[in-house]
């Protein structure tokens, strides 16, 4: 069964490569069946596979295989070799079972695409593929292959729509934001490889702790660079102004791209590569402060959103500021515990949305929907459920045992602090009123506009599947006082190490769990208060100016419009005619001088032409008999 | 017999020069002719006669013969020297004196460096001559021949007044 | 008769030059047509002098084929200048030169 592991990867892969033949001639049925068929079975593999790996291999030794090598230069050696152990064995599980559900679920959702539905399958395909490579990497350049792969992917999807010259935009900005982060990260492998001579993620962890001093400047510089890769592709700040504008894509993007895989690789590469940020312990610091602000920020914005879209956007922003914290104070289980469980409530949100404006006829204002609450009850139940998880709502939901369990570790972790604590509490309470905020006005109050229709069938299964995760994934992880079961951090463990606690204690763990259920349920309350029925005129929709600036996400565009993009657009222009460009039309403008001079002896003057000969044998003789 | 040679020689350059700075087009021929004519002593003085007399019957007498008519044919008399003077001042002699005189001495600079070979001619009958065009150089012959006939209907077409004749395809319109 | 060999072909020289002279200064072209004739017979008397100094007769074949070739040029070249002198009314060779380069160019 583990041999099978090349098939998971292979299966997407192959999928996306019949589809390009064979798409564009073939029924949008088969087209369909291909796209989903191949992300089931291997969703269906990773399952089989998982169960083999927990129940043969207890103390979690790593399963290796080696596929071919890939290249062997000067030094550098490197396969293509897949490395499965406990970590990346719960992150492909997510990709390809959320994956699938997301992929059935976008066959109906994209059915009444006039052309380029094949195109979609394609290209989502290729991002599991890509996504899969990325998690199963045995060495940094497969990784970064995977990295590439999937940025290359999202800008395919964000684009999808490709006639609208916005959504083209929004693809670039994309694209490009994080390739300031893949630049950093390049560099940073760079600095690996010439310090180990291999690119070996094993060998790298191994051999850093006797290579690198704890706190040197060289293992700062290369955690800060590959932390640079990870901001870029998880949206923090300062590189998150990308992820708002890429809902100009399909909404089964957003779910799968934005919410569960792409955007939680950046907590991959930092989980993966502990050891070197263990060895830089400011690097690590500055992931949790980096994490704190960003939720804050995103929490602030996503506040003032309108389009519900970009509620979600902002919101996962800053659920995975939750998931940096985590990673700052060396919480490791805790941070793929949470990022499992928001991956399951995110991309249900993401799925429920996107069923509600294909019904409401393409309509992305929250405050023209009303009143849905008893017309579409599937999508409403569960999105209800899933806005509870994210919510975190006590007891019952996934996502209470996961932030409750980073809450408690930014405080009680030997690298946390009571500020982190506080920022964590601070962003529950927004994100409680935002969730709350959004749920109020989409589904409650009285209806603006009426559905044209009920969601279908392949869209509501995965709906239910995923509230039943959202409601039932927490319970293999609980806290110590209410029952202490590990299930889920005794399998990370095996692979990452346990966090050190400074404080424990299960009384202290109580008061905190229920402070942030009171602080979880106030902030629902307040929602209550403000939107639960109340009349909203949508064109009456005013925002005051702080209100507007949380809206345009702490204005980051206009700020890095100012700082970056205006200087450069004044440079290139007054740097139009450069030298170079003066060296290259120099040479046309000799060219033509010299066109000129010898036109000019094409007089058509028959006496110049005999001169012309005359001279010539002179010089003829000249050369023969004198030189 | 070398006192004879550098007469001849004198005459000829003098007539040469004559000719090139002359404005009137039958003054310049008869001054050609002259100079034709002390040509072929001097190749009489170098011992062919065969060539002597041939460059006087053909060159002066049908080449020559040719461009008198061509100039009487064109009228280029009285009103000619008038167009000549026109066209011909002596300030433009100076450029191609230099280049010519350029070219000579470089002539001379290599004959004065050449080995010179034994001086005396000998006659060289018109039966040698005869022997060796018809069996050593007879393709050559041929080929002068070729090249006559194809001036004979060259000059022929060439000097028709002709009318302009239009392609076929550009007949049907009107132009 | 002994004639230094050089100074034949200083002669021969000469004339050529002479010839060119009036070849390059002219622009009358029944000039230039006859200042071409000087330069021909220029060049036959070089092969003549060369021929006798051998004591060969091919100089003299030379100059019997210098000479065809002289004929046959001299006649087109004749009929060339009159359908020249009844299309420009002119024996300048000025008013032939329409194949010029330059006032085919517009922009450059």
């Amino acid at each position: 069964m583990k041999d099978l592991l090349w098939l998971i990867v292979a299966l997407p892969f192959a999928g996306a490569l019949i589809l390009t033949i064979f798409g564009k001639r073939s029924p949008r049925l088969v087209s369909a069946f291909i796209g989903v068929g191949s992300v089931s079975l291997a969703a269906i593999i990773t399952i089989l596979l998982g169960i083999g790996f927990m129940s043969h291999n207890p103390t979690g030794i790593p399963y290796h295989q080696l596929l071919w090598q890939w290249m062997d230069v000067d030094g550098l050696s490197l396969n293509i070799a897949f490395n499965l152990d406990s970590v990346s064995l719960t992150f492909i599980f997510v990709i390809t079972f959320v994956g699938a559900l997301i992929h059935l679920y976008s066959a109906q959702f994209m059915w009444k695409e006039e052309e380029g539905f094949a195109r979609f399958f394609i290209f989502m395909n290729l991002f599991i593929g890509f996504m899969l490579i990325l998690v199963l990497a045995d060495n940094m350049l497969l990784l970064y292959l995977g990295w590439e792969g999937v940025g290359l992917c999202s800008y395919l999807l964000i684009g999808f729509w490709y006639k609208d010259p916005a959504n083209g935009y929004a693809a670039r900005k994309a694209f490009i934001v994080t390739r300031i982060g893949d630049f950093t990260m390049a560099i940073g492998l760079f600095i690996l490889f010439t310090t180990y001579h291999t690119l070996n993620i094993k060998d790298i962890l191994a051999a850093a702790p006797s290579t690198w001093a704890v706190g040197s400047g060289i293992a700062l510089t290369t955690a800060l660079l590959l932390l640079g890769g990870a901001i870029g592709k998880s949206a923090q700040l300062p590189l998150q102004t990308w992820l708002p504008d890429a809902m100009a894509g399909p909404s089964p993007v957003s779910a799968l791209i934005h919410s569960a895989t792409m955007v939680t690789a950046g907590v991959y590469l930092i989980a993966r590569m502990h050891v070197l940020f263990e060895l830089a312990p400011i690097a690590q610091h500055i992931i949790a402060i980096i994490g704190a602000i960003t939720l804050l920020v995103a929490g602030m914005a996503a506040l003032n959103q309108y389009d519900i879209k970009k509620v979600l956007a902002y919101s996962t922003i800053s659920q995975i500021g939750y998931m940096f914290v985590a990673l700052g104070v060396g919480a490791w289980s805790a941070a793929i515990f949470h990022f499992m469980i928001h991956a399951f409530f995110k991309s249900l949100l993401f799925l429920g949305a996107g069923a509600v404006i294909l019904v409401m006829n393409d309509e992305h204002n929250m405050f023209k929907m009303g009143g849905l609450w008893k017309k579409l009850p599937v999508t409403f139940w569960t999105f209800l459920i899933a806005a509870s998880s994210l919510t975190a709502l006590p007891l019952l939901t996934a996502g209470f045992y996961s932030k409750d369990k980073i809450l408690w570790l930014a405080y009680s972790s030997d690298k946390g602090s009571v500020w982190l604590w506080l920022a964590g509490l601070a962003g529950a309470f927004i994100t409680a009123l935002y969730t709350f905020r959004m749920v109020f006005i989409t589904f409650f109050g009285k209806a603006k506009m009426e559905p044209t229709s009920r969601p279908g069938i392949f869209i509501t299964i995965p709906l239910i599947i995923l509230s039943i995760l959202s409601f039932a994934g927490g319970f293999i992880e609980l806290p110590g006082d209410m029952g202490h079961v590990t299930l889920l951090s005794d399998f990370i463990q095996k692979t990452m190490p346990a966090v050190m606690v400074q404080q424990s204690g299960y009384r202290i763990e109580l008061i905190f769990q229920v402070i942030a259920a009171i602080v979880a349920i106030g902030g629902v309350w307040l929602a209550y208060i403000f939107y639960f029925n109340k009349q909203f005129d949508p064109a009456e929709l005013k925002q005051n100016g702080l209100q507007r600036f949380f809206y345009k996400g702490w204005d980051f565009d206009l700020l890095y419009d100012k700082v970056f993009v205006t200087p450069m657009v004044f440079l290139a222009r007054i740097n139009k005619n450069d030298f170079i460009d003066q060296f290259y039309t120099s040479l046309a403008s000799f060219t033509r001088l010299l066109h000129k001079g010898l036109s000019a002896t094409q007089n058509g003057k028959l006496r110049w032409y005999a001169t012309a000969i005359a001279i010539g044998a002179i010089v003829i003789l000249t050369i023969i008999f004198y030189l | 017999m070398t006192i004879l040679f550098y007469i001849a020689s004198f005459f000829a350059i003098i007539a040469t020069i004559k000719m090139i700075i002359g404005t009137n087009a039958i003054h310049a021929l008869l001054y050609l002719i002259t100079s034709l004519l002390s040509v072929s002593v001097v190749f009489f003085i170098l011992g062919a006669p065969f060539v002597a007399a041939l460059e006087v019957i053909i060159y002066a007498g049908a080449i020559m013969v040719l461009f008198v008519f061509v100039i009487m044919m064109l009228n280029l008399g009285k009103e000619g020297v008038k167009e000549e003077h026109e066209l011909f001042n002596k300030k433009v002699l100076i450029g191609p004196s230099i280049i010519s005189l350029a070219l000579l001495f470089e002539m001379i600079y290599i004959l004065m460096h050449q080995s010179m070979l034994p001086v005396t001619f000998n006659e060289i009958p018109p039966d040698a001559v005869g022997k060796l065009l018809f069996t050593k150089y007879i393709l050559v012959i041929e080929l002068a021949a070729f090249l006559l006939i194809s001036g004979i209907i060259g000059a022929y077409h060439l000097g028709e007044k002709g009318k302009v004749v239009h392609h076929r395809f550009l007949q049907k319109e009107n132009l | 008769m002994n004639i230094p060999v050089n100074q034949g072909i200083l002669l021969a020289a000469i004339l050529f030059c002479i010839g060119l002279v009036g070849l390059l200064v002219r622009r009358d072209i029944i000039f230039m047509l006859m200042s071409v004739e000087v330069m021909l017979n220029a060049a036959g008397l070089a092969f003549i002098v060369a021929g006798s100094a051998w004591g060969q007769a091919d100089g003299q074949v030379m100059f019997i084929f210098i000479l065809a070739m002289a004929a046959a040029e001299v006649s087109v070249g004749l009929a060339l200048i009159i359908q020249m002198f009844m299309k420009f009314k002119s024996v300048d060779t000025n008013m032939a030169s329409t194949m010029n380069e330059q006032k085919k160019i517009s922009n450059t």
